[in-house]
């Protein structure tokens, strides 16, 4: 038989079960997409304020979860809580591990685009008696969003590729499904391209998404 | 000096700054200013770059913290107070409370490019002094009328010129209804065709009585329609007067080489 032939041959069985990986992918990339846009803004005004105890846990965090390997990061999580009583479920600890982890760089790209924000603008926001809260919240951050939006688009694009990693603690995304249909069938070659495809299918609309914020960023009509 | 300042009718003055000093690192910026400004007073503060002008404004509203030195209005600290014989920093929001009587005028405008014109007017009324965003519209509009943009209402600043900015941005101090302005060369960043437009609208506020302190350049201007001119340098007052006395028959060497040079320009 060759490639094609068991690739349409196999194609229903194969799609619908890594389909069903694709809803928990989706769902998992979500949940750590909404904990690292929270998480990463509370750390990057904690980055940023004048508390120097503040700002060094903020930097200790974030040294410490970029310079480890997320693989590590998710097992400490899985593995490891459980030790110090702390159980979480293989979705939880997915969502837990990679929020955590993309915090990190959120809060980076949150600090860059607050400081692209011209000096001048917090000074208007201050003679106009607002208080520094005040100032990022209707002056600062609505100018900085939109600078961030670009980069923000592109963690999630590999937010949602990094999923892949939570296959190890047993999430039943795309990998997952991928590697148990491998052991079944050994169509190894059919599997993991078919695999792909599904993830390429999902970023190339958020590439393009990227591409139109970038040309959008700076225009205010 | 004091015989030079005008005539303040027993009042207390408006601002009272006493031995303000700000250094940057070594270099001492502020050197002891001494100032007094009456109510309604129209100040203009001449000076060569690098001679503190803009620093002193800074101060006053306390985008500059001051190294040392006091400074009043109606006779409330400004940046500080007194808790149990102590002077101690004011908090955030005791700070904004106190800057939002103080209309800061930028070189550079300033204006918030994510809002229309209209917007920029209305921002800190509806978030500071809570007013409904009909009563603040409507006094935006006013406003934004008065300094001749009643029909840029909803441009966004980067469809608007220099000067038409510049007014935008008085029209935003205005609607705040401060006590003071402070003018920090609000014309100095504009083409010389737009300067005209923005000095109207500040010769319109000082008939209409606003206490104002103005940074500027243009002599002539300063010497329409300020009530005293004060010439700076090296982070001190030189000489202060009535501006014909200033601009037409300076005391100080100083004063007349640098009024000189601007002629010269």
């Amino acid at each position: 038989m060759n490639f094609w032939t068991v690739m349409v041959d196999r194609f229903p069985y194969f799609a619908s079960l890594l389909l069903k990986g694709a809803v928990m992918t989706v769902a998992v990339a979500a949940g750590a997409l909404v904990l690292a846009l929270v998480l990463g803004l509370v750390i990057a005004l904690l980055r940023m304020s004048r508390s120097r105890l503040l700002s060094g846990f903020a930097y200790i965090y974030t040294e410490f979860l970029r310079g480890t390997p997320a693989l590590a990061q998710l097992f400490v999580i899985y593995f490891g809580l459980p030790d110090i009583g702390i159980e979480l479920r293989p979705v939880e600890a997915a969502i837990v591990g990679l929020g955590i982890n993309g915090s990190a760089y959120l809060s980076e790209v949150y600090r860059a685009g607050i400081q692209a924000i011209h000096r001048g603008q917090f000074e208007a926001a201050f003679s106009l008696g607002m208080t520094p809260i005040g100032s990022m919240r209707y002056i600062v951050l609505p100018q900085a969003v939109r600078m961030m939006l670009p980069p923000i688009t592109n963690f999630s694009i590999t937010l949602l590729k990094d999923t892949a990693l939570v296959s190890v603690v047993a999430v039943p995304e795309i990998m997952f499904y991928a590697r148990n249909l491998v052991t079944e069938t050994f169509q190894s070659m059919h599997v993991y391209l078919l695999a792909a495809a599904i993830y390429l299918v999902m970023t190339i609309p958020m590439s393009r998404l990227v591409a139109y914020l970038e040309r959008t960023r700076r225009a205010w009509q | 000096m004091s015989a030079e300042l005008p005539a303040v009718s027993g009042q207390r003055p408006l601002l009272r700054i006493v031995d303000l000093h700000k250094r940057f690192g070594e270099l001492e910026v502020l050197a002891g200013i001494d100032l007094e400004v009456a109510r309604g007073e129209k100040v203009s503060i001449l000076g060569p770059s690098g001679s503190g002008k803009t620093t002193l404004l800074r101060c006053i509203n306390y985008l500059e913290k001051p190294s040392s030195g006091r400074i009043y209005i109606d006779d409330v600290l400004i940046g500080e107070k007194l808790v149990n014989g102590r002077i101690v920093h004011l908090s955030d929001r005791e700070l904004a409370k106190e800057r939002r009587e103080i209309g800061f005028v930028f070189q550079r405008f300033n204006l918030f490019p994510h809002l229309t014109a209209l917007e920029n007017v209305t921002i800190a009324p509806r978030k500071v002094l809570k007013q409904s965003t009909e009563e603040a519209n409507e006094r935006g509009r006013r406003l934004l009328e008065k300094v001749g943009l009643g029909h840029k209402l909803a441009e966004y600043p980067e469809r608007l010129s220099g000067g038409q900015q510049q007014r935008v941005a008085i029209a935003r101090v205005l609607a705040m209804q401060p006590k003071l302005m402070l003018f920090d060369e609000a014309t100095s960043a504009l083409d010389p065709e737009l300067i005209g437009e923005v000095l109207k609208v500040m010769r319109e506020l000082a008939e209409e009585g606003h206490t104002m302190i103005v940074v500027t350049h243009e002599v002539q201007f300063a010497g329409e329609v300020s009530d005293r001119t004060i010439f700076m340098d090296h982070g001190r007052i030189i000489e202060q007067g009535p501006p014909a006395q200033i601009l037409g028959n300076a005391t100080q060497m100083r004063t007349r080489a640098f009024l000189k040079k601007l002629a010269d320009r």
